[in-house]
């Protein structure tokens, strides 16, 4: 064998657990917008441009309470990215209270995020709630012009 | 050497395909490996590594250096400071041809130039030492914001210590104000310390001037140049500098040494941060690295010799990458002022995008980026805040390395490829979105969490 050590292009093993979260990044799912204006679309734009993440969900949820479409889009870096295109994924076929119980833990643990990028997952726990409680208001606002029209 | 079917991987990167053959093991030797060990060895030849775009963070060694220490390593091994026989003669002259080199480099006299192990120590010997040394009479140390974290760090010791450190702010376009810093200095203070070349921005800080107003005031005048030596003409004696901190490794020469410069007349005065045998006329004991100074030595001399080239060439490239970038994609800054800085540091924010997110975009590209995510804190670049810029743009900023090596293919393809990615990431982006929309994103209030 060599005396050396042979160079190589392969990373160390905390950059791998990154490579997770790069296949979110090179195929992103749900990217892209949802009509904001109309009545069955909830969304939520959470972050600051000066903490260098802001995240935008939107979903659009059906007669029965379940989500049928999930968009987003991040101004993030990697880690915020695949957090955000998860909450997508994993939104889109649940019911709004099964929606709420998606904990940033899970999102975390499935990307297996390192500790200094536990803030991403929390956002995108952030903008789920944010998202479906926009989507609550636009009911109640409905439900009310409703009341005071008949 | 190359196959036909590879078209932008830099020759010099390749681990094993250009060294000589009588030093690769591996291929003199591959018929007799194991048939596991030929495969991945086969696989490996074709493995293609990243463009190299990081010149500030570190460059390859010149080959001619390389070919310069070798034989010091194997043949020529004497301690440079033995006196009794020739192995230790050989070493000292060609440890004191090395010094002489490294001087001829920046104007100044061989007996003036101190092997260290690299610039971090050079500042620390610099600032620690002449604060220290003259702490009777004056405790006060001036230096900037924008420095390297070595200064700041040194300087924030001699806080702890009693002293008091001026940082003085930097102008929007990262220049210093002559003005402030002449009414800063004071009866008591003993040491300015200003870079030449800044390492993110690549700014050129105004020495000639800085060094004047020191002088005059009597005060000392270190500068970091580990970015600037080679690749800008300086003088120590026309700039009236004092001392200054030179790197190895950032001029294609061998990592793990440095030099510093100190003057003789007038003479400057050190407390020595390393004691021992009295080695480099007391100020920095240990047995000088006899190949690691001809190395640097000889990427001095080869520095001297191409300056004026490799700075022509790297100015064409440097304006290539930015005009075709700035010309194709809206809403890219450039930080640092346009003319005093040198060409082949390029830093630039672009807007609605973050800074690791790009990188991870361009990933057969090897770039830095003053984003917050790539430091270990949350925080951006100190040095992007102390030049003012808005903090989304600060997360926003990607540092374009170019050197003696670098390619026009290399350019073309990382300029080509961060001009898709960054429109890919920008439909990707919220901000974008909005400003599309006609939003003024000054006008939101964002939740903070």
């Amino acid at each position: 064998p060599p005396l050396r050590p042979t160079p190589s292009p392969f990373p160390p093993l905390h950059v791998y657990l990154l490579l997770k979260v790069v296949d979110h990044y090179e195929n992103p799912r749900n990217v892209g917008s949802l009509d904001k204006n109309k009545k069955d679309v909830g969304t939520g734009l959470v972050g600051a441009p000066a903490c260098g993440d802001v995240m935008k969900l939107q979903i659009q949820v059906d007669g029965n309470g379940k989500i049928v479409d999930a968009k987003f889009k991040t101004f993030g870096c990697g880690s915020a990215i695949a957090s955000s295109s998860l909450a997508t994924e994993w939104v889109k076929g649940k019911s709004i209270d099964e929606a709420l119980q998606i904990k940033n833990t899970d999102i975390a643990k499935e990307l297996s995020l390192p500790p200094v990028k536990l803030h991403c997952s929390m956002l995108a726990e952030d903008a789920i709630k944010a998202a479906l409680s926009d989507y609550r208001l636009k009911q109640e606002d409905k439900k009310k012009s409703a009341n005071t029209s008949s | 050497m190359l196959s036909s079917g590879r078209t932008v991987s830099s020759r010099l990167l390749r681990p094993a395909s250009w060294l000589p053959f009588r030093l690769c093991p591996e291929r003199t030797a591959v018929s007799s490996m194991p048939k596991e060990l030929i495969k991945k060895h086969e696989l490996e030849k074709d493995e293609l590594r990243p463009l190299y775009m990081d010149f500030q963070a570190t460059t390859p060694m010149d080959p001619r250096v390389l070919d310069a220490m070798l034989p010091y390593h194997v043949n020529y091994y004497g301690n440079p400071h033995s006196r009794t026989h020739a192995y230790g003669w050989e070493s000292e002259t060609a440890m004191e041809t090395a010094r002489k080199q490294v001087a001829d480099l920046i104007g100044a006299d061989p007996r003036e130039i101190i092997f260290t192990s690299g610039a971090t120590e050079s500042n620390n010997m610099a600032i620690k030492g002449v604060a220290r040394f003259y702490k009777a009479k004056k405790r006060h140390v001036i230096t900037t914001q924008t420095e390297h974290k070595c200064v700041l760090d040194s300087c924030r010791v001699l806080e702890a210590e009693g002293f008091t450190i001026s940082y003085l702010p930097v102008q929007k376009n990262g220049l210093l104000d002559l003005e402030l810093l002449e009414a800063s200095i004071g009866p008591e203070t003993s040491l300015v310390s200003v870079m030449t070349v800044n390492n993110e921005i690549g700014v050129k800080q105004p020495i000639k001037e800085i060094g004047q107003i020191c002088r005059s005031k009597g005060v000392f005048l270190h500068t970091d140049a580990a970015q600037a030596v080679g690749k800008i003409p300086m003088s120590v004696t026309d700039w009236k500098i004092d001392l200054m901190s030179i790197s190895g490794h950032k001029i294609y020469g061998p990592k793990g040494v440095g030099a510093l410069y100190v003057r003789r007349r007038p003479r400057v005065r050190l407390e020595p941060l390393q004691n021992g045998g009295g080695q480099e006329r007391g100020l920095r004991s240990g047995t000088v690295p006899t190949p690691l100074a001809v190395g640097l030595g000889a990427a001095c001399s080869i520095a001297q010799k191409e300056m004026e080239y490799d700075e022509q060439r790297v100015s064409m490239l440097a304006n290539r990458l930015v005009q075709k970038i700035m010309s194709e994609i809206p809403d890219v800054i450039l930080n640092g002022d346009p003319e005093q800085r040198y060409s082949g540091c390029v830093n630039l924010s672009f807007a609605y995008v973050e800074g690791e997110s790009l990188l991870m975009a361009l990933k057969d590209v090897a770039l830095s980026s003053g984003s917050a995510c790539t430091s270990a804190s949350l925080e951006p670049s100190y040095v992007l805040r102390a030049i003012g810029a808005d903090e989304d743009l600060a997360h926003s900023s990607i540092r374009f390395g170019i050197g003696r090596f670098t390619t026009e293919e290399e350019v073309d393809y990382t300029a080509e490829k961060c001009i898709q990615q960054v429109r890919r990431l920008r439909e990707m982006s919220p901000l974008w979105e909005m400003v599309q929309e006609g939003i003024d994103l000054k006008s939101i209030k964002w939740t903070q969490h």
